[in-house]
């Protein structure tokens, strides 16, 4: 009511303009620069929670848990390597740089994967002595920019990823602030301190998937074809992007979808460029399927997907879909440490509360993962984090036993498509699999 | 000196790249030819022994790739990325080099006794590249460290997003890329290039008819008014 005694309406903000288009709309005003921030896309999408398992009961029969065997190991890169890679959990450790995360944040990384028996992953800015040193299989990526990349290194290296594209920015380089460029950090990447780097967008050496048949064969040759080597692609066009990576040799293809983690890339880059993993792994599974490539015994290409992956239930989801593996950023991130409320009173100087963090492109992350700072990154007590880290990875696996053994299976890799059951018509037409209650299965049957 | 022969129609490149893998101590000092290389990609990549090859012929991309202590040479022409990322050693390409010749390489010197193709020393992060004639467009785009001399002309975008790497020209520059400026010769910078053309075989050259180019370091940090540049 107005002073007159008038009714009035509530104050009503625009579903289009709404408060944060608006604040963003104010900041780029004032500042001139798009936002950048860490982390992935942070809309509502199509996600596994949309996605239902049916479990056992009359026609199919369940598994005792905890008495009888549901596998959990997977086997990497048999194609080609001589040396493939055994996991003991499809859960594998994405690639994050050094300089983007502090030393002793890569080393928590390393040790929680050991823990468990699973691998991790380098990331633009080369190998740490950290990381290596405590990470029983790591992958070494290789990237566009090629900082810090080796052939010392890549021999040290149990797998090679060869990176073309992220998820949060298929098509983009990437970018480390000159806050971020401490001098060890610089020195690993011959530049001066202090500059912003940017990472370049296409590697230099190679362009298209004739090229990069070339360049695969390379690294075999150089590691006398003892490695599995991984392509890492953003989703986009998975049936084709898979397909040209299995004919260019790659015995992984490493899918990442549009709500996986970045370091720090533009706001529209993350929440506008990419598709859902929801969407990418069945067309990504056809491809390996129509090449005769998928769980097809010695011949086969393995499939790793990641964004947004967060439990036991997405990771028994994306398997059900066709994946043979799943890495995870952002989880194993907060495992350790990220964003975590102890530190809310911090948070909040930086203008933000705990589980909002994302700027972490500017190194005064006050847990001490995503910076340089030496002061913050002792913060993080590498022993401990790995811990909560193997225990985190410990919870996935479990969990997408209990689900497996649920559904009857011995082994996760025995989770199939029919286990699953859409809620949306949007995730029924994505993922693939029928409706809820229905037979529909959108674009590929008739209702 | 003990010679050692390879036909690449008779054995396999695995083989050869396997031998040149072999243990350092043996490898040392030694010379090995590698005859009827016709193009083949991956020649004697990822050496790591101070052995010296001779690649007999033309040879496909990346030649030398990642070469560590050798010294390759390549009697005919190279493909694209010839002595990428080389860390340290010797690779001299007696014709002309395609795309990307020296490619992100750390260190050592690659030698082109003619022209270069397109993004010569791309990504450069610290060796030294002597190319005897021209050099395509994009060459030295986004060179972080380094020296790159070039004896003939560069085509477009020379230097584009330069770090500290420098770029001596004889010749003519079609244009220089952002941030990519020309600059006074120094007396440092004057004795890296006299000493580098010396080490790449040419020695009656003189330093004064080059000039320097390196970065403005404008783009370094970013400045909105700077952003039609990038
Ligand atoms: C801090 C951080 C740094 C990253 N750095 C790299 C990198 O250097 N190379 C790369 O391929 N991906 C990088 N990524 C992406 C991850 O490898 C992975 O694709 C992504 O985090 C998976 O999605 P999730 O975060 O939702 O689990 C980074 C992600 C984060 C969060």
């Amino acid at each position: 009511m107005d002073t007159n005694g008038i009714p009035q309406t509530t104050p009503r903000f625009s579903a289009t303009f709404d408060p944060h288009s608006l604040s963003e709309i104010r900041r780029a005003a004032a500042t001139g620069i798009y936002d950048i921030r860490g982390g992935g896309a942070k809309r509502k999408l199509p996600n596994f929670d949309d996605l239902l398992f049916l479990g056992a009961s009359m026609s199919r029969y369940p598994l005792e848990g905890y008495r009888e065997k549901c596998g959990t190991d997977v086997i990497l890169g048999s194609r080609f390597a001589k040396k493939p890679i055994h996991l003991k959990t499809p859960v594998t450790i994405a690639g994050m740089s050094f300089g983007a995360l502090s030393g002793p944040a890569k080393e928590a990384l390393g040790r929680g994967a050991s823990a468990v028996g699973t691998s991790t992953t380098t990331g633009d800015g080369g190998m740490t002595p950290e990381e290596r040193g405590q990470s029983k299989i790591l992958v070494y990526q290789y990237l566009p920019s090629r900082y810090g990349m080796n052939p010392d290194d890549l021999r040290r290296a149990d797998a090679i990823e060869l990176v073309i594209g992220q998820g949060a920015k298929p098509g983009g380089g990437g970018m480390l602030l000159g806050q971020k460029i401490s001098p060890r950090v610089a020195k690993m990447r011959c530049l001066p301190e202090g500059i912003d780097q940017r990472s370049a967008c296409r590697h230099p050496d190679w362009t298209g998937p004739d090229d990069l048949e070339i360049k695969i064969a390379e690294l075999r040759e150089i590691t006398d074809w003892q490695k599995p080597i991984y392509v890492k692609i953003g989703a986009t066009r998975p049936y084709f992007d898979v397909a040209l990576a299995v004919k260019a040799g790659a015995d992984v293809v490493v899918l990442d979808g549009m709500q996986g983690g970045t370091a720090a890339t533009q706001e529209v880059f993350i929440e506008h460029v990419g598709i859902p993993i929801l969407a990418a792994i069945r067309p990504a599974v056809q491809a390996l399927q129509d090449l005769g490539v998928h769980r097809n015994g010695k011949n086969s290409v393995q499939l790793i997907v990641s964004g947004g992956i967060r439990n036991g239930a997405d990771v028994a989801k994306a398997i059900a879909l066709g994946a043979d593996a799943v890495a995870i950023g952002t989880a194993a991130l907060v495992a350790i440490g990220d964003n975590d409320p102890q530190y809310e009173a911090e948070y909040n100087a930086l203008g933000t509360t705990a589980g909002a963090y994302d700027d972490w492109h500017e190194g005064r992350d006050p847990v001490g993962i995503t910076t340089q700072d030496p002061t913050l990154a002792a913060r993080l007590d590498p022993v401990k984090a790995g811990r909560r880290l193997s225990n985190y990875l410990s919870v996935l696996t479990m969990e997408a036993q209990v689900i497996a053994r649920a559904c009857g299976k011995s082994h996760l890799h025995n989770l199939e498509p029919e286990d699953l059951v859409a809620l949306t018509i949007e995730s029924a037409a994505m993922a693939r699999v029928p409706l809820a209650g229905t037979t529909w299965i959108p674009g590929s049957t008739n209702p | 000196m003990e010679n050692l022969s390879f036909d690449l129609e008779a054995t396999p490149l695995r083989e050869i790249n396997q031998f040149l893998h072999g243990d350092a101590s043996n490898l040392s000092g030694k010379t090995i030819h590698i005859s009827n290389p016709n193009g083949a990609h991956n020649i004697a990549v990822g050496l790591n022994a101070p052995v010296h090859v001779t690649i007999d012929g033309h040879a496909g991309y990346y030649a030398a790739g990642m070469n560590q202590h050798s010294t390759v040479t390549v009697t005919g022409s190279a493909g694209t990325g010839v002595a990428e990322n080389m860390m340290s050693g010797l690779v001299h390409v007696k014709g002309f080099a395609s795309n990307a010749a020296g490619a992100t390489a750390q260190g050592g010197l690659l030698v082109i006794d003619g022209d270069a193709g397109l993004r010569c020393g791309i990504s450069l992060k610290g060796a030294d590249i002597v190319v005897g004639g021209s050099v395509g467009s994009f060459s030295a785009f986004m060179a972080q460290s380094g020296n790159l001399v070039i004896l003939g002309d560069a085509g477009e975008a020379l230097g584009d997003s330069l770090y500290e790497a420098r770029i001596f020209v004889r010749g003519t520059v079609k244009s220089l890329g952002a941030d990519c400026e020309q600059k006074p010769m120094d007396e440092a910078s004057s004795k890296i290039l006299g000493e580098l053309l010396v080490k790449a075989g040419f020695q009656d050259i003189d330093v004064d008819s080059f000039k320097l180019y390196g970065s403005a370091r404008t783009l370094y940090n970013f400045h909105v008014d700077n952003a039609g540049a990038y």
